[in-house]
């Protein structure tokens, strides 16, 4: 019997095709079978910063950042495994700002795996956020790759016992460039949990890291530094295929040092400048990475975006979806060692926009 | 006689003293220490206004430029395509308060908008000028 196609199942079939029509052709997964590990997808949404105004008021143009990127993920086809949550989800770590976020990301259609963001803890010292939203030290498993989340935005207690109230903490460790602020640091109780967390771990198998700030040193007057990165580096170099994928820098950067590679997420907020335009200070931005285009302010969403990421046999292939702008691919090249990205990595072909001075 | 000779010998003195005081060209340590304190203390007045909120919904300049990168003071008056025409840093400014601030442009004389300018350019000292630059 022929199935009558009547005019509404017709347009949504027809809405549904085109949506699948318009995804980049690098969304295709291709299965392998069983070989292990397995490849597969997730997608990456970081640095919201919801910021409360009043009432029931927030910025506004944060609040459609973080919309349009869940709403995206929501059509991503074939559905990613998980979402990874990169922190700063908000600005000054205020409930309504945090329960603003968890209404937000509700309307997620998969599970969400939570990193914890400096303006997420100083207000509370991660109260709400172990209560009502995860745990920001832990590990897990997934189609034999072990991923490890880490709480890298800690600090020393001397400059914590510094504030005479939360507010006041929260508001010095939430300026980028404090003059009184205080570096990063994943802590030794981390460290120790890391290694027993690590030691039943076969040295082949891939190891995927997210931390909010990057586990090595760039620079330090930003914070885009944590102070014990390489305690951290030593835990994971004996592991073959690493990588550490951050939030916290708001921009394309990337990086490879020993065996770890180093990829950062864009903020789904606003993008922040490199380094090398604050010329008054010594910076260590890695050479390795091109940079994205400069950010143009009248458009609001430029420079901002999120990441799919594709494991494929143990690396990561990072998809930066750019808004405004033309996506960003890198993938791991095995004959370098090191991630490129696979347009530009060439110096000839880079354009000008991603000039930064 | 001898009292308007007396008056007319101090006033001349006075004159010529205050005609001393004025010489441009004659300035010591001390006046460069105190010139360069009254300049610092503009630049710190905008650094605060820099990191505050301008507008109506608590986004200040630094949440996207901090220690004011990414704003090249040294490259205007230059052409905006998104304005179509040259315009000046202060142009930028105001236009940076109305819209990710949503507040209201400062005037372009208003001391706020002069403590603005000396900070975003004090950050960028050493930088030669480059006009027009995008």
């Amino acid at each position: 019997m022929k199935k009558k196609i009547s005019r509404r199942s017709f347009v949504k079939k027809g809405l549904g095709a085109m949506a699948l029509a318009s995804l980049p052709l690098g969304l295709v997964e291709i299965s392998w079978g069983k070989n292990n590990p397995q490849n597969f997808t997730f997608a990456y949404i970081s640095d919201s910063h919801l910021t409360h105004i009043k009432g029931t008021e927030f910025v506004r143009n944060f609040d459609k950042g973080l919309k349009k990127a869940v709403m995206e993920c929501n059509f991503m086809s074939p559905r990613p495994d998980f979402v990874v949550y990169g922190g700063d989800l908000a600005q000054l770590g205020k409930r309504e700002e945090l329960e603003h976020g968890l209404e937000i990301m509700s309307a997620l259609r998969h599970p969400v795996k939570w990193v914890i963001g400096e303006h997420d803890f100083y207000l509370d010292l991660g109260k709400f956020w172990e209560d009502k939203i995860s745990k920001t030290t832990y590990s897990f498993d997934h189609k034999g790759v072990h991923f490890v989340v880490l709480n890298s935005i800690l600090t020393y207690d001397s400059w914590m016992k510094k504030w005479k109230t939360p507010q006041e903490r929260m508001s010095n460790m939430a300026r980028l460039d404090n003059p009184n602020g205080s570096p990063f640091m994943v802590g030794e109780r981390q460290i120790k949990w890391l290694k027993k967390d690590l030691a039943n771990v076969s040295k082949d198998t891939p190891i995927v890291v997210m931390s909010h700030s990057p586990l090595y040193k760039i620079f330090k007057p930003w914070n885009f530094w944590t102070d014990d990165a390489e305690k951290v580096q030593a835990v994971l170099s004996p592991f073959k295929k690493v990588t550490v994928l951050h939030g916290h820098v708001h921009q394309i950067l990337y990086n490879q040092i020993g065996n770890i590679t180093f990829e950062a997420m864009m903020s789904t907020a606003w993008p922040w400048p490199y380094p090398v335009s604050y010329t008054q200070k010594p910076n260590q931005v890695p050479k390795l990475t091109v940079f994205m285009n400069r950010a143009d302010p009248f458009h609001e969403r430029d420079a901002t975006g999120w990441s799919i990421l594709n494991l494929e046999n143990g690396r990561v292939t990072n998809h930066y979806k750019l808004w405004e702008n033309k996506d960003r691919v890198l993938r791991y090249d095995e004959k370098l060692g090191a991630p490129v990205d696979t347009l530009y990595q060439d110096p000839a072909k880079r354009i000008p926009p991603q000039e930064h001075y | 006689m001898k009292k308007e000779v007396f008056l007319g010998i101090i006033v001349f003195i006075a004159v010529v003293l205050n005609c001393n005081n004025g010489r441009a060209d004659e300035f010591t340590k001390k006046d460069l220490k105190k010139w360069h304190k009254e300049f610092m203390t503009v630049v710190k007045e905008g650094e605060r206004l820099f990191h505050s909120a301008l507008g109506k919904n608590k986004v200040s300049c630094d949440m996207c430029h901090p220690n004011a990168a990414n704003t090249h003071p040294e490259t205007y008056p230059k052409f905006q395509k998104q304005i179509g025409k040259v315009v000046a840093l202060r142009d930028m400014i105001n236009w940076c308060i109305q819209n990710p601030l949503e507040g209201e442009p400062l005037k372009l004389d208003d001391p706020k908008m002069i403590a603005l300018e000396a900070y975003i350019t004090y950050e960028r000292r050493g930088k030669p000028l480059s006009p027009g630059r995008h």
